[in-house]
């Protein structure tokens, strides 16, 4: 028995990210959690959550604990490197304008 | 930084229109509010259940069955998109539901009255689920995105839920005289409580300015509360229903219904755990989770069984 007289046994299982494909061809996005004790219930918690009017083709679930973030705190150095390499975009790169000919 | 910098930095993320994201920095304070606000949505989502689920086996007719099952599945995943959310936050699921089911924390008002008749289920529908997508459709702007993103996919099944309601009111008001009896009664004992969900009045309504200067809510109580009566009331009389108001009327300079006062003193009565469902409702969801509790206990069962199953044979 745990806080209040509530029987903490039989909780809600293991976290799982879930990921929803909205048609083929489309990445697989970020829909939100669930809850559940093995990878195949997962699965069908997730198809019951977020696909009830089939905005899924595909879904992929993951352990929560399994997944590694960026920190938000270490935003600006651990994303800087790219910001002063304005030569990997086109508009570093000039040209000559050639202008279209009609025939 | 020190918190007071944090802070500024904090507010101009939010006023620059920047979402908040569960892992950003926050002062402590949002954090408890919104663990409050979207926890509370949660249990409100589950509880909400209970009063539509008393009619599912009652439904005059297959399809009316078939929109009523599909209704109360989708409000247990309205709780489950923000259980997830509130997730976010570091609280867990297991504590959300203890404090629940212990009636450590609160749940939507409207679900503590009774579901008298056929009737009721078609004004929950359009009532009380017209006045929910109203504070949702808000909600889904929140600064905080996981809140945000759970009302939108709420909002995008609510308007089902509101209009299979607004079809049973309104099939029933070309009925018999007796069924146009049944609606009028619902309304009458609905209408009220469906106004005070919205919350306190402006002026005494404790968390309502935070909330809004961190754009967890672009609009007030009232605001929101008028722009539902404006709607709301054009369909009733579009299909001759009477608001239990006599003091309503239409002000043609703001081109609003203004209402009569609302009895507060009701919604508090009821919030403190003393109106006619209260006890019953929590008594229905304590014995829905201990009766789940096998199912639990096998999945965790079978899944440990698995695991050793799969260690032996590598």
């Amino acid at each position: 028995m745990g806080e209040n007289g509530i029987n903490r046994k039989g909780g809600e299982g293991r976290m799982w990210e879930v990921f929803t494909q909205k048609k083929t061809g489309d990445p697989h996005e970020h829909a939100g959690n669930v809850h559940a004790h093995d990878a195949e219930m997962a699965l069908q918690h997730a198809r019951d959550v977020y696909s009830r009017r089939n905005e899924a083709v595909s879904i992929w679930v993951v352990p929560s604990d399994q997944i590694t973030a960026s920190s938000p705190d270490d935003a600006g150095p651990f994303f800087d490197p790219a910001e002063d390499k304005i030569f990997r975009h086109p508009q570093f790169y000039k040209v000559p304008h050639v202008s279209k000919k009609r025939r | 930084m020190d918190e007071q910098q944090k802070l500024q930095e904090f507010q101009d993320r939010i006023d620059a229109g920047e979402k908040i994201e569960p892992k950003d920095w926050m002062p402590e304070r949002f954090r408890k509010q919104l663990v409050r606000m979207m926890s509370q949505h949660a249990h409100s989502e589950i509880i909400g259940m209970l009063p539509e689920g008393n009619w599912i086996t009652r439904a005059p007719s297959l399809r009316r069955k078939l929109a009523l099952l599909a209704k109360v599945q989708d409000e247990a995943g309205h709780g489950l998109y923000l259980y997830s959310g509130a997730e976010t936050l570091g609280v867990s699921r297991d504590e959300m539901i203890d404090d629940l089911l212990s009636g450590k924390a609160k749940y939507s008002n409207i679900f503590n009255y009774p579901t008298q008749t056929w009737a009721d289920i078609g004004v929950i529908g359009w009532l009380v689920d017209g006045a929910a997508i109203v504070n949702q459709t808000m909600l889904a702007k929140s600064s905080f995105g996981p809140y945000a993103r759970a009302n939108l996919r709420i909002c995008k099944e609510e308007s089902f839920h509101r209009k299979q309601g607004h079809e049973i009111i309104a099939t029933m008001m070309k009925g018999t005289p007796a069924q146009r009896k049944m609606v009028q009664d619902a309304v009458n004992r609905w209408w009220w409580p469906t106004l005070m969900m919205f919350g306190p009045p402006d002026d005494n309504s404790p968390n309502s300015n935070e909330l809004i200067r961190w754009k967890v809510k672009t609009k007030t109580n009232d605001e929101l509360r008028q722009s539902f009566i404006d709607r709301t009331v054009e369909e009733a009389h579009d299909m001759g229903i009477e608001i239990p108001d006599p003091d309503l009327r239409y002000n043609e300079e703001t081109k609003h219904w203004e209402i009569g006062e609302i009895n507060f003193d009701e919604l508090y009565r009821v919030v403190t755990g003393n109106g006619p469902m209260n006890k019953k409702r929590m008594a229905a969801r304590r014995k829905a989770h201990e009766e789940g509790r096998w199912v639990r206990e096998a999945a965790e069962a079978y899944a440990e069984k698995q695991k050793l199953k799969e260690k032996k044979a590598s």
